[in-house]
């Protein structure tokens, strides 16, 4: 292993002057050039994500009701029930999983094994194509099914206790001919009928706005903007991802690596940066899906 | 590098991580959909003491996820001080984005209300031929 031969090196030359230590040839930090860069570009990759991520919660703040993500986040591939934060669960699975095959990974690189490092790395990307797709299907839904864009987002929540109108302003009746009313808090989800919106008319029976007619609002804008924005910059970090796993696979399969006697230590820079790309999805999972 | 582990060791802990890491996200999705109404009819936590106990539960059972990945899957835990610092230490400056943003967040939150009212207020012209805008009245500009 590399840090290891560079520590038996200089066990011999304890006493070396400054000077000579001007001649290279130790790592400061016990690490290699690649390995500490690629630790400071995570540093300053958490800093972006976080600058996200915090103003995500700063304009959520802002916002008097916001779109509460286990009614947003509900749909599951081929099945039409309500599951809340099921698929997203999955997802989270999917790229545990593909972190644990990375770190094996990394451990049959040290081994200089050659085949185990392939074997490992194909698991891990067919983990990161897999979020990938779960991605789109994700987006899919919410595009397509739900109209959402990052400009408008029919998730919209009740400022106070009320009742929906009839086009006519009548009161609405549920089918059983009790009143269709809605409490403070209460999702919904604003639907397209024909290319154009359906937008109920609702009076509210509490709070300050009591007894005034209106017609059901949009929800905060920026929700879809920040959904869009934040979990796309992270999907492209997992496709990226994917792009340089491959092609260090195909290097580790090939002689390249064998021919450093460094244990593979590319497969451990790459290893690193798929363990920070599972590490943010730690916090977007909190922030976006479970807060 | 965990070099001073065997190759067992080594393989005993990615499979203790899968486990963790999976206990973790089950509990948390547990007590997400627990907290908002999904589990037992009638009890939920969405408003007061019960959801700040909830939402520190979930920001603790991540900030544990995000250690256990830096120190044992990015092999934080056996590097030298100085890296470990040099990468950790940077990240203390979020405690105060978070506290200032979300504490600014809030306030625009507070003044939508009052810029609201602002908007919707009508404004009295001034009667003709008295002086308008914001100097007070007696207030002398220039003294040649």
């Amino acid at each position: 292993m590399a840090d290891t031969s560079v520590t038996h090196a200089h066990d011999t030359h304890e006493h070396e002057s400054d000077e000579q230590l001007w001649e290279g040839g130790k790592s400061p930090l016990r690490a290699s050039y690649g390995k500490i860069m690629m630790w400071y570009f995570l540093v300053s990759d958490a800093f972006t994500f976080a600058g996200f991520l915090i103003a995500y919660g700063a304009l959520r703040f802002s916002m008097p009701t916001w779109p509460e993500p286990d009614f947003v986040f509900a749909s599951f591939p081929f099945v039409k029930a309500h599951w809340p934060l099921v698929f997203v669960t999955v997802m989270t699975f999917i790229l545990i999983f593909s972190s644990v095959t990375m770190v094996r990974a990394v451990q049959e690189g040290h081994r200089e094994n050659s085949r185990g490092v392939v074997f490992w790395m194909f698991l891990t990307i067919l983990g990161g194509a897999s979020f990938l797709g779960c991605q789109a299907y994700e987006w899919t839904t919410l595009i397509v099914g739900e109209n959402m864009t990052v400009s408008q987002n029919p998730f919209g929540r009740h400022i106070a206790d009320g009742i929906y109108l009839n086009a006519d302003g009548t009161e609405a009746k549920n089918e059983d001919g009790t009143a269709k009313t809605f409490k403070k808090d209460e999702s919904y989800l604003l639907h397209k009928h024909d290319g154009k919106f359906d937008i109920p008319k609702i009076r509210y029976t509490s709070g300050s706005y009591a007894g005034q007619t209106t017609e059901a609002s949009f929800g905060p804008p920026a929700f879809g903007a920040l959904f869009f924005f934040i979990t796309g910059f992270h999907g492209f970090h997992v496709f990226s991802g994917v792009v340089f796993l491959t092609i260090i696979m195909l290097n580790a399969g090939g002689s390249l690596y064998a021919a450093r006697k460094n244990g593979y230590e590319m497969v451990e820079k790459i290893g690193l940066y798929w363990h920070f790309v599972d590490l943010v999805w730690v916090f977007v999972f909190l922030v976006f899906y479970l807060l | 590098m965990a070099g001073h582990q065997t190759y067992e060791e080594q393989k005993a802990l990615v499979f203790r991580g899968l486990m963790l890491l999976g206990a973790i996200t089950i509990v948390e999705v547990f007590i997400a959909l627990l907290a908002k109404g999904h589990m037992i009819h009638g009890v939920e936590f969405k408003h007061g003491f019960g959801h700040y106990l909830y939402m520190l539960l979930m920001v603790a059972f991540s900030l544990y996820k995000a250690y256990f990945i830096i120190f044992y899957f990015m092999h934080m835990a056996y590097e030298m001080r100085g890296l470990v610092l040099s990468v950790l230490l940077p990240t203390t400056l979020l405690i105060w984005a978070i506290i200032a943003f979300f504490q600014e967040g809030g306030s625009w939150g507070a003044r939508r209300e009052l810029i609201k009212e602002k908007n919707e207020e009508v404004v009295q012209p001034a009667p003709a031929g008295k002086p308008t805008g914001y100097l007070m009245p007696g207030t002398v500009l220039y003294k040649g």
